[in-house]
């Protein structure tokens, strides 16, 4: 793990090669990973995406106080075609999943993503909610959580300087992009009568109904309106 | 099915009748008759059939039969001038014992925009066929207040032209705001919890659902068959739309989505246009992507638990969220909740800096749509920063302040705050301003894409129920703080800014002008705050509030910022809604842009200044 944070050639030599005083600037043994892994943790680019409270301090951190252009994150792309870095930046709703899912399939490997503050990464004070999804981590593999509601930009910084030393321990040899064959898209959720992961096919067709457990009043009143909702796009479908 | 029987002068008696209680459990106090004869309102007079006095204690307006509705409405628009509608909303009083009384409530909040108090009426129907006429036609600006209460609570608006759900998704099972819907997490009716560590077992609620999400179905549903439905009705409506706009030319049209994820939409926020080359011809906003369901949570919450979930409803004004909730609740308790002198003065810095942060958080990004891109905006942040420096030394938190409470805030200003507090508004801030004013006004690009786009008539605004800066840069002088003043704002001497074209410009401008105005109440209210308590009372763990309604009401950053709340007289709110500013602003998109080009469509919105933590809420 390199101590220094400014890039220059000592920072990438390899331990056991010493190097003369008068090139440490310019020369440098290494692995061919340090090199990459070089490359990949000062340009990390971040999509332009936000979601809720935390985007708003998202944006604190981009801007001129606390800076994201020292670590090279600070090109912001609105396309995910061109990102490296999801933010998940704010409570994850059922209604936006397949949206996050969606644009998560279209990032290019490598590809990371940060899960800032509560919401994002377990449903928050908003948890119990009926929109909302507790933690994207449900849906696509988060690689650093940051704590907060919302964290400051100086939490999201060191979010991400760990995700920088997440970068730095990665090998070519390793990485699941430089593995044969195709990594296969997250399946996009569905908005049926509540939101539906293709992953969960079986598991609510078999799932015994929530209604055993949850003492819910029979309510005769409102059967009418209420179970016209999901009859709809069952009937639609077939 | 309650009172609609046709009782003509019920006000002096007792109310008999099934009076609605709030759950049956009854801890509220068994309904003393109101002693004196209530002299009969404007409206019972007028119709004395279909109007009568609300009898419940601690509610206030009249009960309108639902046929009679849309006469009422008319008569309170033309007769009486009522015609701002601030807020519409619903209430379940539900009770699941038998043969208690159940139906469903939409309320109407009415304000003249001359200013002045409030009108109150509402409409009963009953649960199993929520059924009331829309009144799309005489308040336009009752539009998505409608689809919101269809959505949540499944009233089905006759008349409404576009009845789809707003909130949540066409498709989704069940209006959950009903008191008999429970979502997946369900735990117990109300907070706080009993013990999640029974016998030292301590359990998550994950663990509790079959499918270890917080997801349900329905009984034997076969998922593989399921296929969404809301956009294909969106396109649908959309198009309808677009036929009343151009019947006759026969063009082919174009349907582009902007959002939810997209650079400049200011959030998760969509918007459907429908395009005839370059020209709008009909657009549809689309929300609910960051619906967290604030209210039901709020109705499950104790009253003080709401207040930090306020802060994260405009989450780039907590302060002011803070504020219409106290008063709100302030207004239930009596006066025995008013807040002491220094109190009310911090209030009313804390509420104007937070005014200051987001109208510099406003312009900056509005010249991101622009397309002065990140420049203004990190000029803007600078300012906004050392604000928030300030929330952080009196709150501890920069964002998320929660600082106040009933009866007060939640701590005193610490040493030396009111003294950074002075150089800013004396010092930094009005320099800054007008630096801004002058790099930003006369600029020829902010000239040229502002002046003439997005006009909305001072008519216009009304109808739709615009507030705030939009309705005053549209002429209308219309501001809470002077209109029906609250807290100490009738001791400060400010103008109410007030621009008359109604475009994108002079909704800039109106932000500049309020930022000085800001500064000259701040300026007075340093001068003159006292010593002594920020609290009456105790600061309390728990409150109880007595059974009754309140609706109180605040000029929040981005307009008029409302809470209606009910209570049972128990510790949790029985109805907690909130009258939020950016979602109601939204009505006047469409017809802020219909007609105009498709580049101007982002600048209009950034011109509404939304924050989509209040329009989905």
């Amino acid at each position: 793990m390199t101590t220094e944070t400014r890039p220059n050639a000592s920072a990438v030599n390899n331990a056991g090669y010493d190097m003369p005083p008068e090139m440490r600037q310019n020369v440098a043994i290494t692995t061919l990973d340090k090199i990459w892994n070089m490359g990949r943790r000062y340009s990390v680019w971040p999509m332009m995406f936000g979601l809720a409270c935390c985007a708003i301090e998202m944006i604190c951190t981009a801007a001129s106080r606390y800076d994201l252009a020292r670590f090279g994150m600070e090109v912001m792309r609105p396309s995910p075609r061109q990102s490296d870095l999801m933010i998940v930046s704010g409570t994850v709703t059922k209604k936006m999943i397949p949206q996050i899912v969606r644009l998560y399939n279209q990032m290019p490997e490598p590809k990371y993503v940060l899960s800032m503050g509560a919401c994002a990464s377990g449903g928050g004070p908003f948890k119990e909610g009926y929109n909302v999804v507790s933690g994207v981590d449900q849906y696509i593999p988060v690689d650093v959580y940051v704590p907060g509601c919302p964290p400051t930009p100086q939490a999201l910084l060191h979010g991400l300087m760990k995700l920088q030393e997440k970068i730095d321990g990665e090998s070519i040899t390793k990485v699941r992009w430089y593995q044969k064959g195709e990594i296969p898209a997250i399946p996009v959720p569905i908005l049926g009568p509540d939101i539906i992961d293709p992953r969960d096919y079986a598991l609510i067709r078999e799932a015994k109904p929530a209604a055993a457990q949850a003492p819910a009043a029979p309510a005769a009143a409102p059967a009418a309106p209420v179970a016209a909702a999901p009859a709809a796009p069952a009937g639609t479908a077939s | 099915m309650t009172d609609q029987t046709p009782k003509p002068d019920s006000s002096a008696t007792t109310p008999a009748a099934p009076t609605p209680k709030p759950e049956s459990s009854a801890t509220a106090p068994a309904a003393p008759p109101q002693a004196a004869p209530v002299e009969k309102s404007e409206l019972e007079k007028k119709f004395p059939d279909a109007v009568k006095r609300d009898a419940r204690p601690g509610y206030e307006g009249d009960v309108v039969s639902a046929d009679k509705l849309r006469d009422v409405a008319m008569y309170v628009r033309d007769d009486l001038d009522y015609d701002f509608l601030s807020s519409l909303t619903a209430v379940d009083y539900f009770s699941d014992l038998p043969n208690a009384a159940s139906h469903m409530e939409v309320v109407y909040h009415l304000y003249k925009s001359t200013g002045g108090g409030s009108l109150v009426f509402r409409v009963q129907v009953p649960r199993d066929n929520a059924v009331v006429p829309s009144l799309i036609d005489i308040y336009p600006g009752a539009d998505f207040q409608e689809r919101e209460a269809w959505d949540l609570y499944g009233i089905r608006f006759d008349g409404h032209p576009d009845l789809r759900r707003i909130l949540m998704w066409e498709g989704f099972a069940g209006h959950p705001m009903r008191k008999d819907w429970k979502e997946a997490y369900f735990e117990e009716e109300l907070k706080p919890y009993k013990n999640r560590w029974p016998e030292g077992q301590v359990y998550r609620i994950e663990d509790r659902n079959p499918y270890g999400k917080n997801n349900k179905y329905p009984q034997g549903l076969n998922p593989e068959t399921v296929t969404e439905t809301a956009d294909p009705l969106l396109y649908e409506n959309l198009e309808k739309a677009a036929r009343e706009y151009s019947e006759d030319i026969d063009t082919e049209q174009v349907v582009v989505n902007l959002g939810p994820q997209h650079p400049s939409t200011h959030g998760v926020f969509r918007m459907a246009v429908r395009l005839d080359g370059e020209t709008i011809v009909a657009l549809k906003p689309v929300m609910g992507y960051l619906h967290r369901n604030h209210e039901k949570i709020g109705e499950r919450n104790t009253w003080i638990m709401n207040m930090p979930f306020t802060d994260r409803l405009d989450y780039l004004s907590s302060m002011s969220n803070n504020f219409g909730y106290a008063i709100a609740v302030e207004k239930l308790m009596g006066p025995k909740a008013a807040p002491p002198e220094r109190a009310e003065y911090i209030r009313v810095i804390m509420a104007e800096l937070t005014r200051l942060s987001n109208h510099l958080w406003a312009i900056g990004f509005l010249l991101n749509d622009l397309g002065a891109f990140f420049t203004p905006a990190l000029y803007a942040i600078t300012e906004r920063e050392l604000i928030l420096d300030i929330f952080e030394a009196t709150t501890g938190s920069r964002m998320m302040c929660n600082y106040f409470r009933f009866g007060g805030v939640a701590r005193d200003l610490p040493a030396g705050v009111l003294e950074k507090i002075k150089d800013l508004v004396h010092e930094r801030l009005p320099r800054k301003i007008d630096e801004l004013d002058l790099y930003l006004t006369e600029n020829e690009l902010v000239r040229s894409r502002g002046e003439g786009v997005g006009v909305i008539t001072p008519e216009q605004a009304i109808a739709y129920s615009a507030a705030g800066p939009v309705l005053r840069a549209s002429g209308v002088p219309y501001d809470v703080r002077r209109a029906d003043p609250y807290s100490i704002y009738d001791r400060f001497d400010f103008d109410v800014a007030v621009r008359y074209h109604g475009d994108v410009y002079d909704r800039y401008m109106i932000r500049i002008d309020e930022l000085r105005q800001s500064l000259r109440i701040l300026q007075q209210a340093i001068k003159g705050i006292p010593g002594g308590e920020i609290m009456t009372g105790k600061n309390p763990y728990q409150i109880r509030v007595p059974a009754g309604e309140a609706y109180g009401r605040v000029e929040g950053p981005k307009g008029e910022l409302g809470y209606y709340i009910v209570s049972n007289g128990k510790a949790n709110p029985y109805r907690y809604h909130v009258r939020a500013p950016s979602f109601i602003n939204l009505t006047v998109l469409e017809k802020m842009c219909v007609g105009q080009k498709v580049a101007d469509v982002v600048v209009n919105l950034g011109s509404i200044d939304i924050v989509l933590g209040e329009v989905d809420r």
